[in-house]
């Protein structure tokens, strides 16, 4: 069952006269209870796609310029904003990736977990209470600290307390925008396993984005590489891990320093992502491929390797044609 | 866990704790006062010592004979040194006695509160007024920047708060007293008497007030638990006004404190336009009456006014911004534990 | 020699972004060019007035506003427009010797308060002490000692517009002299004279321009304030808060003479708000790139 579908989602941000293209063209599939990798540098444009899903784009600057994106089947491009508030926290649910600035300081954090229960159900303020102290436990905070404010918390306990504002109301997709990059490696790991667990408990899909390919291999059972705006492959785990096809994926895969191997310099990809206000013509990788050839000057096609592996990019068509 | 594993129960020690903590924070407070309202009366007091002539004189009248000018220094002390003078007028001070006014031999004290209440009324309900338009008006032009209503809006509030009062109260005063008709434009003789005042305070308070406001409000608008609060589904108004208005409330707070100690004292010029006796106008005119008790008392008051006004915004802070609050509790804790390792060691 | 040349270039590029992000906000140029011509206006415009700010003209009182006054006369018989255009000098001198005494002796005390530590605890407290009387009282309270004139009522605002500037400059300093920069100027072995010419001036500068152009703001009305009340400059000097407070009387019929000089000093001090206001967002750090 596909329970969110992206087609051909763009979206420009204006700044000043420049216009960028943050998203360009993506297409992405979710189907129920699974979880797909969004994988790219900063500046790919994996937060503006997430955003775009919520309906909180920034306008201005930002704006959706065409596409849709399907929930069950429902364009939520076309919902007003009275509609998108009941999904917003209910079906689909957010994780942002700096836990220090993403809670009221004002406000506990148990108030902070209820409010989100009492704006999708209809129970009492007792009944939502006693349920954001269960969510507290949940995510393995005593429920006690119902009262205390996220000043009191450390940055993996506030990683937790937002987890819990993101499941009270048992969303159906849960997107995480990195979030583990903030916090240190072995509150990394803790986060990341409970994520994890829950996730399977509860069956929420999951748009997890991230730079880091290690945490795409322990979560995630899809892969989309994005780059530039674009998404250059996907495919399941396995065909993204196993046999990468896209230089730039490649590219990823060699800059992840091996210990097996001793080597002189880290691989990395040589150059810089295009500037995403002036992208150039043809592939936007182009500049920094080493395979790159006179064709790439032209937009890329996409090729279909099996059911669930997608390349965009000709070289790939170049070796299929030759099969 | 020391205090049991139930909530209740916890909730309760939690808030028992916290009311000690914001009683530890006050009792702070005020010590910290003490020494400025001892600075404030020692200058205050070094000033009116410093003037040139003879009190006696202002007390007397200009043809007093030398007999009556030795008389009068001896009453009034005014040949003792500075530091005697200076600790008997303490000592006054401590008791409630801020001295005589030379002008009606009356208790300086109580010439104070004569007026006091006219000033006050005029301090408060002016900042009431610029609270309400200000805070409304900032919230808007905030929510909507780039709007027109934003940009007439930083015009007018730039305008307020280059505006001098007395030239506005005047201008005031011509439209509606004067052209219109409409409103008296002085004395204090019933409600409809204080509408201009009020009005004229008011909306250069709500000037400053507004743009207070709206940059705060622009601050905190950006921040990411604003996203978080959308994230979940909540309306865009009650994204304002309980995650962002709450957040940039210490600023406004600050400059409505700031706000009213001017109008205690700053109302003079409003005072004299339309002749309302408050206690602003009563220190100038004690000023040319060379009635040096009176400004010595009148400014003292003020000035102690002022130091509680700051003290309970100081108090609110802690209200509005938990973390104030834990940074005051917080510090003790960790000095005690600094003092205990040292003495381990 | 090389590195001299470079950190000039550097100081330089600065300053000319700054002017360049200044440039770009209409209101803050709107707020200089009125500036510059109410300079122009008070300095030269006396000069080709064919009126004597002093001259009494009894046959002439009272005039509204015409082709021969422009602003009209008032109950001297005085021209209106000259006066205002004198009156315009002692604001603007009035002004800049305030805020420019207050601005070096507060950041010299900030200075000393954060360089210091000793000193510190004195200072700071007496900053305390100068702010928790509103300024309006506070000069009230010393031209009372000093006695009412110009320079005693120069003396009051210089003195209580002095402690934001040494608050200011404390903090400015406290969290410059952490950063590593300053370690590796005295590591390198600068005097603390030159490390406070060299390195922390400029870089505490932006916050004190910026309390300097609103600092000036608060001098205008403040003096004009304080001579409405008679505790300023004294008659028959053409301060515009003292012809304002001449005009109190004539104000149910002539209101010309009244609101006309207030209309200077809004003008004037709207300017300077402009051009403050301006300054606070392109000296403003966060929002450079």
């Amino acid at each position: 069952m596909e329970l969110l579908e992206i087609k051909n989602l763009v979206v420009q941000y204006s700044v000043g006269r420049d216009v960028v293209q943050a998203v360009n063209g993506i297409s992405l599939t979710v189907k129920e209870g699974a979880t797909i990798g969004l994988v790219g540098e900063t500046g790919a444009g994996k937060t503006t796609t997430a955003l775009s899903v919520m309906g909180l784009v920034p306008n201005p600057p930002g704006k959706v310029k065409s596409g849709e994106i399907l929930l069950d089947g429902e364009d939520l491009l076309k919902k007003s904003n009275k509609e998108m508030r009941k999904i917003r926290g209910k079906d689909i649910a957010m994780i942002f990736q700096d836990p220090m600035t993403s809670l009221n300081p004002v406000m506990t954090v148990g108030e902070q977990i209820m409010e989100v229960i009492q704006l999708h159900e209809k129970i009492s303020r007792q009944d939502a209470q006693k349920k954001a102290c269960e969510m507290l436990e949940l995510v393995g905070i005593p429920g006690q600290r119902y009262g205390e404010y996220p000043h009191q918390f450390s940055g993996g306990m506030k990683q937790r307390v937002i987890i819990a504002i993101a499941l009270a109301c048992n969303p159906r997709l849960l997107i995480a925008d990195e979030p583990t990059t903030a916090l240190d490696v072995t509150i990394q790991a803790q986060v990341l396993d409970m994520m994890r667990r829950l996730k399977e408990t509860y069956k929420t899909a999951m748009i997890l984005i991230t730079h880091d390919l290690g945490v795409v291999a322990e979560v995630c059972d899809q892969v989309a590489i994005m780059y530039a705006g674009e998404i250059v492959e996907k495919g399941t785990l396995e065909d993204i891990y196993e046999s990468p096809r896209h230089p730039y994926t490649i590219g990823l895969f060699q800059s992840i320093p091996d210990l097996d191997v001793e080597s002189e310099r880290l691989n990395i990809i040589p150059g810089m992502m295009p500037d995403p206000a002036a992208l150039p013509e043809g592939c936007n990788f182009c500049e920094r491929c080493q395979h790159a050839t006179e064709q790439c000057k032209k937009q890329p096609p996409v090729v279909r390797l099996s059911d669930t592996h997608e390349v965009q990019c000709f070289l790939a068509q170049d070796e299929k044609g030759g099969e | 866990m020391l205090h049991g594993g139930n909530p209740v129960q916890h909730k309760l020690y939690m808030e028992i704790e916290e009311g000690k903590q914001v009683l530890r924070y006050i009792a702070k407070r005020i010590l910290m006062m003490l020494p400025i309202l001892f600075g404030i009366t020692v200058i205050v007091f070094t000033l009116m010592y410093i003037t040139p002539g003879d009190p006696a004189y202002a007390i007397l009248g200009e043809n007093a004979t030398p007999e009556q000018v030795m008389e009068i220094h001896k009453e009034y002390g005014l040949d003792d040194p500075y530091l005697i003078r200076l600790g008997r007028y303490f000592a006054g001070v401590l008791q409630g006695d801020f001295g005589t006014s030379y002008k009606t031999g009356r208790p300086v004290f109580t010439e104070i509160m004569d007026r006091y209440p006219n000033t006050l009324k005029l301090a408060l309900l002016s900042t009431l007024l610029g609270v309400v338009i200000g805070v409304a008006a900032g919230i808007i032009a905030a929510v909507k920047q780039y709007s027109i209503f934003d940009r007439v809006g930083t015009i007018i509030s730039l305008f307020g708060v280059s505006a001098p009062s007395f030239w506005v109260a005047m201008v005031l005063v011509l439209l509606f007293s004067v052209k219109l008709k409409i409103l008296p434009a002085t004395g204090t003789y019933g409600p409809q008497y204080w509408i201009l005042p009020v009005f004229t305070l008011g909306l250069q308070a709500s000037t400053s007030i507004m743009r207070m406001t709206r940059s705060s409000m622009l601050e905190v608008i950006r921040q990411d638990y604003i996203r978080t609060s959308r994230a979940k589904g909540q309306s865009e108004w009650k994204t304002i006004m309980h995650h962002a208005f709450k957040n940039a409330q210490v600023p406004i707070v600050t400059i409505i404190g700031i706000r009213i100690c001017g109008f205690l004292a700053g109302a003079v010029l409003v005072e004299t336009v339309f002749a309302i006796p408050g206690l602003g106008k009563y220190i100038i005119d004690s000023v040319n009456f060379k009635d040096y008790p009176v400004v010595q008392g009148g400014v003292l008051w003020i000035g102690l006014n002022c130091i509680v006004i700051n003290l309970l915004v100081d108090i609110v802070y802690c209200f509005i911004d938990p973390r104030i609050k834990s940074m005051y509790s917080n510090k003790k804790k960790a000095a005690a534990v600094g003092t205990g390792g040292a003495s381990n060691g | 020699m090389a590195d001299s040349r470079n950190r000039k270039r550097k100081k330089t590029s600065q300053a000319a972004e700054i002017w360049k992000r200044l440039q770009k906000n209409r209101m803050a140029m709107a707020g200089l060019c009125t500036l510059i011509v109410i300079l122009l206006l008070s300095l030269f415009g006396p000069l080709l007035s064919p009126y004597d700010y002093a001259a009494q003209n009894f046959t002439d009182r009272l005039m509204f506003p015409c082709a021969s006054h422009l602003f009209g006369t008032d109950n001297f018989g005085r021209d209106i427009l000259t006066r205002i255009l004198v009156g315009g000098r002692y604001t603007l001198f009035i002004t800049f010797v305030c805020i420019t005494s207050a601005a070096i002796m507060g950041s010299a005390l900030g200075l000393l308060a954060a360089f210091y530590p000793k000193m510190d605890n004195i200072i700071m407290r007496l900053v305390d002490i100068l702010m928790g009387i509103p300024t309006m009282l506070m000069c009230v309270s010393i031209v009372a000692a000093l006695g009412s004139n110009m320079k005693n009522m120069m003396i009051a605002l210089a003195v209580t517009q002095s402690p934001e500037f040494a608050r200011i400059m404390r903090a400015q300093v406290l969290t410059i002299k952490d950063r590593e920069f300053m370690e590796a100027a005295s590591s390198i072995g600068c005097s603390n004279g030159r490390i406070i010419f060299r390195h922390i001036i400029p870089n505490a500068l932006a916050p004190i321009i910026v309390q300097y152009t609103l600092g000036a703001v608060s001098v205008i009305l403040m003096s004009a304030s304080l001579s409405f009340v008679g505790m300023g400059v004294q008659p028959p000097t053409p301060e515009w808060g003292l012809m304002i407070s001449a005009g109190r009387d004539y104000l149910r019929d002539y209101w010309h003479i009244a609101i006309i000089p207030g209309l200077a000093i809004v003008v004037t001090a709207f300017a300077l708000n402009m051009l403050g206001d301006g300054l606070r967002d392109a000296l403003d750090p966060r929002l450079k790139q």
